[in-house]
């Protein structure tokens, strides 16, 4: 079986990849492990929500899960992040080195030529 | 009044020691020596202005100030004169804020890598071609490391696609010294202490200068294990590789001059300062940070 980290993966994956909410049991149907216990993946689906990932609405007896952003969104906070773009300028992370402004990049441009003869 | 007078020379001296080592140009000769040196005299300045303001409040019982303290607040004492009851109020006052506002920085900063390492771990990918390291899909070009105790090294796509193998290596041997080094503990009091002195231009400066020693410092632990003239192109790769529109100052104004100080060491690289000025520079510092705990114990 896989680690729990690694079926939240999976499960997001589903989640974005769907359009629409889905439930437990439907989410249970496409992960590729068949042997997957159904409460495991409803303990999933609930700690995903419980991180702010998932949002949920009931259907009947059931919970339907929905992605609470789009994969994109993620990977947008991510490199705004890496690239010192939130504006706090944190010391959270620790950047290689940052793209420059227009006349500043062409003067490493420059050099960038000179280094490579 | 000894000690009093002599904390507040100390912080005068560590204030104008900052000042005057932001415009240094000696301490990229040995960033790791001048590190030391910077983290001392915070560390220093700190502790010899909240003393002073302390020794002088706390001067007519004659304790001095780690034993003063200890007695007016056993005995719920307190001194008869107002200026000496103000400078108590500065003192401890000053002495909360600087450290409330430092674990603060903390707790943000570690808030901050939480919801970073959640997002990474739902979102980023192994590649085969780079082992370890995590990658996002994004065109433009990033590379960083997550510090904490596990610590990650993060890539872009787009600085897989940017990059040659062998600049590849070097940028990755460059975030491996961050992680070994824990540089972000290094860096947090400076960038806590901008929180404390937003307007202050010469702790803007310091944080700006630490920062710019730490990369060169990893660049430095980098080139011994890869070319320095691809940690070199790397950089200025990625100087050039404008991958975003940027928003408005949201970048310094001085990191293309710092890119372009980077890579000059490592293309011309000059000589390290001697070793005898380097432990000069370090027997310094350690006299420095040991000075300021001594005078809070001296008792007038």
């Amino acid at each position: 079986m896989k680690g729990l980290g690694e079926l939240e993966r999976s499960i997001m994956d589903i989640l974005w990849a769907e359009r629409g909410p889905m439930t437990a049991r439907e989410v249970g149907r496409l992960i590729a492990d068949r042997d997957l216990a159904p409460t495991t993946v409803m303990t999933v689906l609930d700690r995903l929500t419980r991180k702010g990932f998932l949002t949920r609405v009931r259907d009947g007896r059931a919970w339907r899960y929905e992605p609470a952003a789009s994969r994109d969104a993620y990977v947008a906070e991510l490199m705004l992040e890496a690239l010192e773009m939130t504006g706090d300028r944190s010391a959270a992370l620790q950047r290689f080195a940052q793209a420059v402004s227009g006349s500043e990049a062409e003067i490493l441009r420059r050099a960038l030529t000179e280094l490579e003869e | 009044m000894i000690a009093a007078a002599t904390l507040a020379a100390l912080a005068t001296v560590c204030a104008l020691g900052a000042w005057r080592l932001t415009a240094a140009r000696w301490t990229w000769r040995a960033p790791r020596a001048a590190i030391l040196l910077w983290q001392s005299l915070g560390v220093t300045w700190g502790l010899a202005s909240t003393g002073a303001l302390l020794a002088y409040a706390l001067e007519p019982f004659g304790r001095g100030v780690v034993h003063g303290l200890a007695y007016i607040g056993l005995h719920l004492r307190e001194p008869h004169d107002f200026l000496r009851i103000g400078a108590l109020m500065a003192g401890l006052a000053l002495f909360s804020v600087l450290s409330m506002v430092l674990v603060a920085a903390g707790a943000q900063t570690l808030s901050a890598r939480r919801r970073h390492r959640l997002l990474l771990a739902l979102i980023a990918r192994d590649e085969p071609r780079v082992p370890g390291v995590r990658v996002v899909d994004h065109p433009g070009a990033a590379a960083y490391c997550l510090p904490g105790l596990r610590s990650q090294v993060v890539v872009s796509a787009g600085t897989l696609r940017l990059l040659s193998p062998d600049e590849l290596t070097a940028v990755l041997a460059h975030e491996t010294a961050h992680v070994r080094e824990r540089h972000d503990l290094v860096l947090l009091p400076f960038a806590a202490l901008r929180w404390v002195l937003p307007w202050s231009k010469t702790v803007h400066d310091a944080h700006a200068s630490v920062a710019l020693l730490i990369e060169m410092a990893a660049d430095d632990r980098a080139r011994r294990q890869c070319s320095p003239k691809r940690l070199a192109t790397a950089l200025l790769r990625f100087g050039t590789a404008a991958a975003f529109a940027t928003p408005h100052g949201a970048l310094g104004a001085s990191t293309g001059e710092n890119v372009m100080a980077r890579v000059n060491r490592l293309v011309k690289p000059r000589a390290e300062l001697p070793a005898h000025v380097r432990f000069a520079i370090v027997a310094g510092s350690v006299i420095l940070t040991a000075s300021a705990p001594m005078l809070w114990l001296l008792p007038n």
